[in-house]
Formats: structure tokens, sequence, C-alpha cells
């Protein structure tokens, strides 16, 4: 008999809370909106912060409470972001998946360094120093602080030098906010050749520093049938609205400055040429 | 009245439940980094524990005490405690949504935090016999006790981090230290005797 009375009280106790807590969520029902739960399902869910709020729900909240566009997310692919557009009724915005590109070949051995850094593993830190430790003002310092940035896992620092990795890259664009250089540049996904250098140097000075360094020679300018290559202050730029990647600026680049970056992953580093006797 | 300042000052300071008692060490170390989320956070175990102190309180003596029950008072009072912060949840974000949104995630965080089942079981300690005033008194200063505890120790933990600390101290080792060391000036106050 006595343990009849502990397990009643424990179990009663249980069962009024139970019918209690479900009443009340009947009677204090806070009716939320429906889309913000399908945007949500929706969303890529990573928490990212590059649409700029605090992660997807409040991105969500957002999108329905205050009518941000939904292309605000760069990671969402083209289908979830008219699929969350569906949701929401609208007409779906310009929507272009980006992916961030490194636009510097400046390895440690294609640019040579000014002096040996040895503070802070950091590119903030370094480049305090006289804009970094490499020859090149406006290249990549190296200490991977774009590295650390990404929340995907897609940088990796090869020889001073940092890559992108295509198929990890989400576009969220964090990398692009955090190099100190503003080397890291977002362009559309089906981009190819791309003027991988940022130095707007005079040709003698960039050569000199770089390797590979854009010297402004217009070689690539003139070849271009679609007139999508324009080379303002010393450095060569491609419109990517008008370039149609049929590689000619690459051939007739003579730094080697210009590649197919979709599909050539690393660096070129020129071969040492035999000396003239 | 005096009572009640005896009360006040014994939780707070004499058996201050996390650098004497050692309870609701979880929140003390894991939200005391920024002081702006440790006053979060405290102002939720304040909440809580005064009003599950008086619900704890009234379940012991209209339901426990009655039936000689006294050895269920664990995992009732977690039920008890439990469905409570379920409630007050609730009513909140129907009746109070700015109260809602500041307590936030630390309302459901403290739901099963010790020092919060801890009050509610020093409050029906037979030796100290409270009134059910007393009892809500209680667990309002030792919810005080945790405020000034968690805020003391954040902005230690804020001048820690600028702090050039050994490599292998970095972290959550130098936090422990110094949170021992905190507890050992705690330490005084154990010889206080108020009447």
């Amino acid at each position: 008999m006595s343990i009849i009375v502990p397990v009643a009280v424990i179990s009663g106790l249980g069962l009024f809370f139970g019918i209690g807590l479900a009443y009340a969520s009947k009677v204090f029902e806070v009716k939320a909106d429906e889309r913000v739960e399908k945007i949500k399902e929706l969303l890529p869910g990573a928490n990212c912060g590059a649409c700029g709020y605090s992660g997807c729900d409040g991105f969500a909240e957002a999108i329905v409470n205050e009518g941000v566009p939904s292309n605000k997310c760069p990671v969402s692919s083209k289908e979830i972001l008219s699929a969350i557009s569906d949701v929401m009724g609208l007409e779906e915005g310009d929507v272009s998946q980006m992916v961030a590109r490194v636009i510097c070949q400046g390895t440690w051995t294609n640019a040579d360094m000014k002096y040996v850094y040895d503070g802070i593993h950091d590119c903030h830190a370094a480049n305090q120093l006289a804009g970094g430790m490499s020859q090149c003002y406006y290249g990549c310092i190296g200490l991977g602080s774009c590295q650390h940035a990404c929340p995907f896992d897609a940088i990796e620092m090869i020889n001073g030098l940092a890559h992108i990795i295509p198929e990890k890259c989400k576009g969220c664009g964090i990398c692009v906010a955090e190099c100190p250089k503003g080397i890291i540049k977002m362009v559309p996904v089906l981009t190819g050749y791309t003027v991988l250098c940022a130095n707007h140097e005079k040709g003698g000075i960039a050569k000199k520093n770089c390797k590979v360094s854009c010297i402004g020679c217009m070689k690539c300018q003139k070849v271009c049938p679609n007139d999508a290559i324009m080379v303002k202050e010393f450095l060569a730029e491609i419109d990517f609205t008008k370039c149609v990647n049929c590689g000619k600026c690459a051939e007739v680049c003579p730094q080697s400055t210009i590649h197919d970056a979709m599909h050539e992953r690393f660096p070129y580093e020129p071969q040492p040429q035999e000396a003239k006797i | 009245m005096k009572e009640l300042f005896v009360i006040l000052i014994g939780a707070m300071f004499i058996e201050n439940f996390v650098l004497s008692k050692f309870l609701g060490i979880c929140p003390f170390l894991g939200v005391s980094q920024k002081t702006s989320t440790a006053l979060g956070m405290s102002g939720a175990v304040v909440f809580v524990m005064t009003l599950s102190s008086a619900a704890t309180y009234l379940v012991n003596d209209l339901l426990l005490k009655p039936n000689d029950l006294e050895y269920l008072q664990t995992i009732a009072f977690i039920l008890v405690i439990a469905a409570l912060v379920q409630f007050v949840e609730i009513v909140l974000k129907k009746l109070v949504p700015p109260l809602y949104k500041a307590l936030g995630i630390y309302l459901p965080l403290i739901t099963t935090n010790c020092a919060v089942l801890g009050s509610a079981l020093i409050n029906v300690d037979p030796e100290r016999n409270y009134s059910l005033l007393e009892a809500i008194f209680f667990g309002f200063s030792a919810g005080l006790g945790f405020t000034m505890a968690l805020i003391l120790f954040s902005g230690i933990r804020e001048r820690l981090e600028t702090c050039d600390i050994p490599e292998s101290f970095k972290g959550m080792p130098i936090a422990l230290i110094a949170a021992s060391l905190v507890s050992v000036a705690f330490v005084g106050f154990a010889g206080l005797v108020i009447q």
C-alpha cells in the first residue's frame, strides 16, 4: 500500500502540469507567421551572418517582417531564393551566385620579402608594419586571416598565398571584409579568366616587386574581341558582363597574370631561367 | 523585518550559492565572459528562483508534508520547477513580450539549473523552518547573491581577456583559478554571525 501514495502523488503532479501546460499553450498561444517557419527551412542554416543579420532565423524574420530581399543571402542557390520569393509571393530579385576569388599570385617565391616578419600571425598586424612583408604593397600578406575567418573551410594557404577552393566557397563574402589588402573579390560563379593582380604601380616597379604582376602593357586590351578588358592605372580589369571566356588575353599576357582561375587553382610560378652567357 | 535582513545578508554573502555552496557553477563559468550576458542570465535566475521558491514551498507544505513524503522532494521539485519555467515562458511570450525578449534564451536554460533546485531544497530544510514569505525572500536573496557573484566574475574575466597569460593557462584554466580565488575571498564571510 505504502508505495501507491508516492507514485500517485508524483504521477498526479506530472499529469496536472502536463495538462496545465497543454492548456496554457492553447490559451496563451502567440500566432507566429508561418511564412517565417517556411523560409527558415529553406535557408541553408549555416548562420554565417553574410546577410547582415544575426543568423538564418533573424534573416527569415527580416524577410517576412521588414521586406528585406531574399537575395541578400549569398549562400543560397538560385532555386532556394526563388522558392523563398514564392513563399513571400514576390518577384525574385536579380540573383546570381557569386564566389570569392583572390586576385593575387604573390606567393613567397613570386614576390620577394621586404623584411622578416616575426610578429602576431595575423594579416592585420603585419599590415601595420609598412603594409606587410611582401615587396608588393598591394599583394597577399599570406598570414591567413581570411582562412581563419572563413566559416566553410574554403580557403587554404599555400606558400604564403590564399587560395579559395571554388567547390567549397559559398560566396558569403566574409573573407572579402576580412582581407586588409582588399584583394579578395566577389565574382560571378561562372567567371573563368581573371586578372590575378591588384598592383597599380607602373610596369617597371610592378615587375620588380613581383614576377607575375600586371605591368599594364595593354596587350590583353587590344586582343580582346569583346572590349571586355580595360587597363586603368596600369592594371587590367575584366568586365565580367562582357567577357565570354575565350582565353585570348591569357595567351598574350607576357607576365602570366591572367589565368582561368576557375580551372587552374594553383598559382603560376615562373621557372628560373638559365643565365644568359 | 530583521529576520528578512538576516536572510538577505546570509543568502548573499555568508552562504553565497556560487562561491561558498558551489551551486550553479555551470552558468557561472559559461556566461561570465561579458557583463551584458551575465546580467541577462542573472535576471532570469533571480526571476525563476523567486517564483520557484514560492511554488516548491507550497507543494512541499500542502502535498508532501501531510503524506510524509519528504524524501520525494528532489524529484517533485524538479518537476515543479520545469513546469513552472515552461509556464512562465508561455505567459511572458503572450503578455510581456519585452521581458520575454530580455530574458531570451536564459529562461529555458536555467530550468534544470542546480542553483534553482538548491534554493528550493534549502528553503524546505526543517532546521530553517521558514515561513512562506521568508522562503520566497530567501529565493530572491539567493538570486541576488548569484547575480553579484556573476557580475563580479565577469568583470574579472573581461580584464583577463587583455592580460598576458601563459599559453597553457589561457581560457578556462585561468578562469577556474580566478573563480577559486574569489571563492577563497568569500570564506571571510563564513565567520559572520548575525542575530
